[in-house]
């Protein structure tokens, strides 16, 4: 059925309930629009999607690879599994490798109980980790006045990067080198303090899913993240566009 | 040279050995404790932001974290160089007595009374607190429940019983509130009557150890503890001051600033507890003692009329300073009464639910410097931190370690009085066990380390051959 716009209207089942979409809508904004989970991690509401932490992978019926549900478009027809015993294997699988690169400990962490990763673990069930820890000597930037970039708590999601480009239009924060070796980086490899395009903003601090950024001055669980601005940011740039 | 082992040392928090030198006729020469762990936190810390270092340090040990995390949190005010708001410090000082509390029932009811009250020369398989549950219930059940309440004021206040959170840099997090108060209230006469009766018992059975009490680290040294104007008991606020074993004082109003200058640290060989000395002294003739017999040796008076009761009782054990390590036992109950009766006072301060609970600052300094009285004595921790906030360095003195010198001393009195001839019996080396037990040396704490622990004492002559061995 096509809309005044030209867009599709499609029909689907996810995980057994028939829904429906616009064509231009994500297997993940269906499944919410629905009322079904589909665990995320990289991805914040209101910045692009990615689909960098692989935690949203979803079975489609007919193809046998997974599927990133937040940048997989839904089709006419489509048979999506949010749910099945491999599915949750590699939810897990993907966390504990998240949990066991770089230094998580939750109990002297500063987002200690505000932390996207440590309740994801938590509601995934993720409660050892059966891999060696890597722990590689990552560095802390406190060299900016109000903010910390602890690069030891840092899981590569790219929220600070793509709240900064998208939102803020600073893109101070870009990524250094691949695999275990990727940085964060603010300006071309410059302590943040030194930054010539850091506004200063701290919507970095507040998207990041971790202790990574973090504001100074606070003590272990007291980095509360303020995300309330997001929303409405997010809606003016559609505006203004 | 015959050489005992007493390997692990047991019921004391976390892993030592011990071991004895005997002469040829078995006579014993020399005396060792060491501690077989070791932890690295002064090293792993480096990097770190200093606002972590409350919630890190606590890590060291789940016993007394409570202590490492105000002494830390006091370093960090000073980095701040902030006075943090009075009911800030009233709060955080009824956090440090409810560790008090908790720490001395634990080394009182669980980890020594079974001494006192099966014997030394009791069955190991008894001598413990499930032996204590079964032949004296009521005592083991007071003994529980008197932590119990410590750890019920932590939780309520901190959070949490072990690893507590709240103490931060510059005050605690969040205020009173008027309910949390009244639930600990409400737990106060039960604690107090519990030390009360523990005390009077405690007091009746001294005149059964007087061959223990004769030869439990029972010398003269120096002291070392938390002192102020009034000479009153206190374990959060004032200078540290070193008095002689006449009640002599050997230096005083020593800050955070200075303590360097009268407190040297020695690594040793065969332990990983370094021995503190005061430094004016040098190693051999500085030997000193913390904890609650130093405490009360120190101050004049308590300032609760329960606990200055009973103290003035404990000065009449002797003219001078009371030296018997073994007093150490007592000393710890008189604190656990103090403790009760200050906090009700702290408690009964309508400021105790102010709102004004915390200074915020960025650092102001590149170092800083908390102490405390723990548990077990002076706790110190010294930070510098760099440009951007973080730590550069860290210096942990620890209770323990003052005491390290001072059990090397008691253990070779008690093994001279009680280890004799080619054979060993249980009850020669529970006394050299319990020595160390009266100084309730938190071993995870003072070698920034982990713990089970079985015994293997060897009994080896001049040629090597092993001539007696005990294993449990």
């Amino acid at each position: 059925m096509n809309t005044e716009s030209g867009v599709d209207i499609c029909t689907l089942i996810i995980e057994n309930h028939e829904c429906g979409g616009r064509s231009n809508q994500t297997i993940l904004e269906v499944a919410e629009e629905n009322g079904i989970f589909i665990p995320t991690l990289c991805r914040l509401a209101g910045l692009s999607n990615i689909g960098a932490c692989r935690m949203c992978l979803v079975e489609v019926k007919g193809s046998n690879k997974l599927m990133p549900a937040c940048v997989t478009k839904i089709q006419e027809g489509m048979e999506v599994t949010v749910n099945s015993e491999r599915l949750a294997e590699y939810r897990k699988l993907t966390l504990e490798m998240l949990l066991s690169e770089r230094n998580h400990i939750c109990s002297v962490c500063v987002a200690n109980g505000h932390c996207d990763l440590q309740s994801l673990a938590q509601k995934l069930g993720v409660n050892h980790i059966t891999m060696p820890y890597i722990h590689p000597l990552m560095p802390v930037d406190a060299s900016h006045p109000r903010f910390i970039a602890d690069h030891n708590r840092c899981i590569l999601c790219t929220r600070c990067v793509r709240v900064c480009q998208e939102i803020e239009g600073a893109h101070t924060w870009d990524l250094m080198s691949r695999g275990t070796k990727a940085l964060v980086i603010s300006d071309m490899n410059k302590p943040w303090g030194e930054s010539e395009s850091c506004t200063g903003c701290g919507k970095c601090v507040q998207v990041c899913p971790t202790g990574a950024l973090s504001e100074k001055g606070q003590a272990a669980g007291e980095m509360l993240k303020r995300r309330s601005f997001l929303p409405y940011l997010s809606m003016m740039r559609e505006v203004g566009k | 040279m015959p050489t005992i082992t007493i390997d692990p040392v047991t019921r004391i928090e976390g892993h030592a050995k011990i071991t004895l030198q005997l002469d040829e006729q078995g006579e014993v020469q020399d005396a060792r404790f060491h501690v077989t762990q070791v932890r690295g936190f002064e090293k792993l810390c480096e990097g770190r932001p200093f606002t972590e270092m409350p919630a890190l340090m606590a890590r060291i040990c789940g016993i007394c974290p409570t202590s490492h995390l105000l002494a830390s949190s006091k370093a960090c005010d000073d980095i701040m160089a902030v006075r943090i708001p009075e009911t800030a410090e009233k709060l955080r000082r009824i956090m440090n007595l409810a560790q008090i509390i908790q720490s001395h029932a634990l080394s009182f009811f669980y980890l020594s009374s079974p001494d006192f009250l099966l014997g030394m020369d009791a069955d190991p398989e008894e001598r413990n607190i499930m032996g204590l549950v079964r032949k004296h219930p009521q005592m083991a059940r007071d003994g529980i429940q008197l932590r119990q309440f410590g750890q019920r004021v932590l939780e309520t206040l901190g959070g949490k019983r072990i690893h507590p959170g709240w103490i931060v840099p510059g005050g605690v997090s969040h205020p009173l509130q008027a309910e949390q108060r009244d639930q600990i209230l409400a737990m106060i006469p039960e604690a107090t009557r519990i030390t009360r009766n523990a005390l009077s018992w405690f007091k009746g059975q001294i005149e059964n150890f007087r061959t223990e009490i004769r030869s439990f680290a029972n010398f003269p040294s120096m002291f070392l503890a938390m002192a102020n104007d009034a000479n009153q008991f206190s374990a959060y606020t004032g200078w540290l001051r070193f008095i002689n074993s006449n009640l002599e004082i050997v230096a005083d109003h020593i800050t955070g600033a200075d303590y360097l200058n009268y407190i040297g640290e020695s690594c040793n060989e065969d332990s990983y507890l370094k021995s503190t000395y005061f430094k004016p002294l040098g190693l051999k003739q500085g030997v000193y003692r913390v904890g609650p017999l130093a405490r009360l040796n120190m101050c004049r008076t308590a300032g609760t009329p329960m606990a200055d009761e009973e103290l003035a009782e404990f000065r009449e054990l002797e003219r001078r300073s009371v030296w018997s390590s073994f007093y150490y036992h007592y000393a710890r109950l008189i604190e656990i009464l103090f403790s009760i009766e200050r906090m009700n006072t702290l408690l009964n301060d309508p400021e105790i639910l102010g709102k004004n609970v915390r200074a915020h600052a960025s650092p102001n300094k590149y170092e800083g410097v908390g102490i405390l009285e723990a548990p077990r004595g002076t706790l110190i921790h010294h930070y510098h931190i760099d440009e951007n906030g973080l730590i550069k360095s860290a210096n942990m003195v620890i209770a323990s370690g003052h005491n390290n010198e001072a059990m090397n001393h008691g253990v070779l009195q008690v093994a001279r009085q009680f280890v004799k001839g080619k054979t060993l019996h249980q009850g020669m080396l529970n006394r050299v066990e319990a020595v160390i037990r009266c100084f309730d040396p938190c071993l995870s704490c003072s070698t920034h380390a982990a713990g089970m622990m079985p015994l293997d004492i060897q009994l080896i002559a001049p040629d090597g051959e092993v001539i007696d061995r005990l294993v449990r």
